[in-house]
């Protein structure tokens, strides 16, 4: 019981700050070993589980992942979209580095570093993209993998703009 | 700043997440409507429409002012400014995932417990 109550303290909140122009950084504190973040990071059956959750309405319809330096990657959604690249660093269990092609040279380089403390690790994911405008139209990407809800909200904000308040 | 932005966008996107109370900020967004007008059009009893305007009016989406007998409610000052709106898409789509791997971690840490007891015996 002691062990559920602890698990429930763990903080959820996940950060975003835009460090720089070109700069992302995500955070969030997961409830478990680096080794077994890693492992969901690295492992395609349990990675696609996650990163393509049923929340975000899209479905993934292949994925490959060869998860060592200079091995690549490739999430396909079906209707020609992939998203792909390559790793660049593989360190278990502590830091992750992949490219990101699929968007030619506006793509970002990815880096992760899991970081154990008692039990739970905390995720740092910093995005560095080419240019002040790739990472401003990440947000749109974003807009667009959260899919209806990010719609509703934008023609919302459409509408609410051209009230004129 | 970061902090800041998400609390109150947590009560805007719940505010947000409900159709009814989509469709009520396009109505005000055409004009000013009291709450019965608002329940007339959205077929919902007046207990229901002050529910959802009162969600709406936590977030600080709406603003209602009682003008004798009649509740008014018009927008709420408060804009979803672009800098914020973009920082919430990408920790939202974040939240998403986060939520989903700590789903996976917990069953590899119980699956690790399982196999542990298996190899002791």
């Amino acid at each position: 019981m002691d062990a559920r109550r602890e698990s429930e303290r763990v903080n959820k909140h996940v950060t975003v700050e835009r460090t720089s122009d070109r700069e992302l950084v995500v955070t969030r504190t997961i409830n478990g070993p680096a080794r077994l973040v890693f492992e969901a990071w690295t492992r395609p059956e349990l990675f696609k589980r996650w990163w393509v959750p049923k929340s975000l309405g899209m479905s993934l319809k292949a994925i490959e992942m060869d998860v060592r330096v200079g091995g690549k990657y490739r999430l396909n959604f079906g209707d020609g979209m992939d998203f792909f690249g390559k790793y660049l660093e593989v360190t278990p269990p502590s830091r992750l580095v992949w490219t990101n092609e699929e968007a030619g040279e506006n793509g970002q380089i990815t880096t992760v570093t899991f970081e154990e403390k008692g039990g739970r690790t905390l995720l740092v994911m910093h995005e560095l993209y080419p240019s002040k405008e790739a990472l401003d139209a990440a947000g749109t990407g974003a807009a667009e993998a959260m899919g209806e809800t990010f719609q509703q909200l934008d023609e919302l904000l459409l509408t609410l703009d051209s009230s004129g308040l | 700043m970061v902090q800041y932005y998400s609390t109150r966008f947590d009560a805007s996107f719940a505010a947000l997440s409900d159709p009814t109370r989509r469709g009520v900020l396009e109505q005000l967004a055409r004009g000013d409507a009291s709450i019965t007008e608002l329940a007339d059009k959205f077929h919902l009893t007046l207990t229901g429409m002050k529910k959802h305007v009162g969600v709406l009016e936590d977030a600080g989406l709406v603003t209602t002012e009682k003008i004798g007998r009649v509740r008014n409610c018009r927008l709420g000052l408060q804009q979803l400014e672009a800098e914020a709106a973009w920082i919430e898409r990408i920790r939202q789509l974040w939240a998403a995932r986060f939520d989903e791997l700590d789903r996976v971690v917990e069953e590899l840490k119980r699956k690790e417990k399982i196999d542990g007891r298996k190899k002791r015996k």
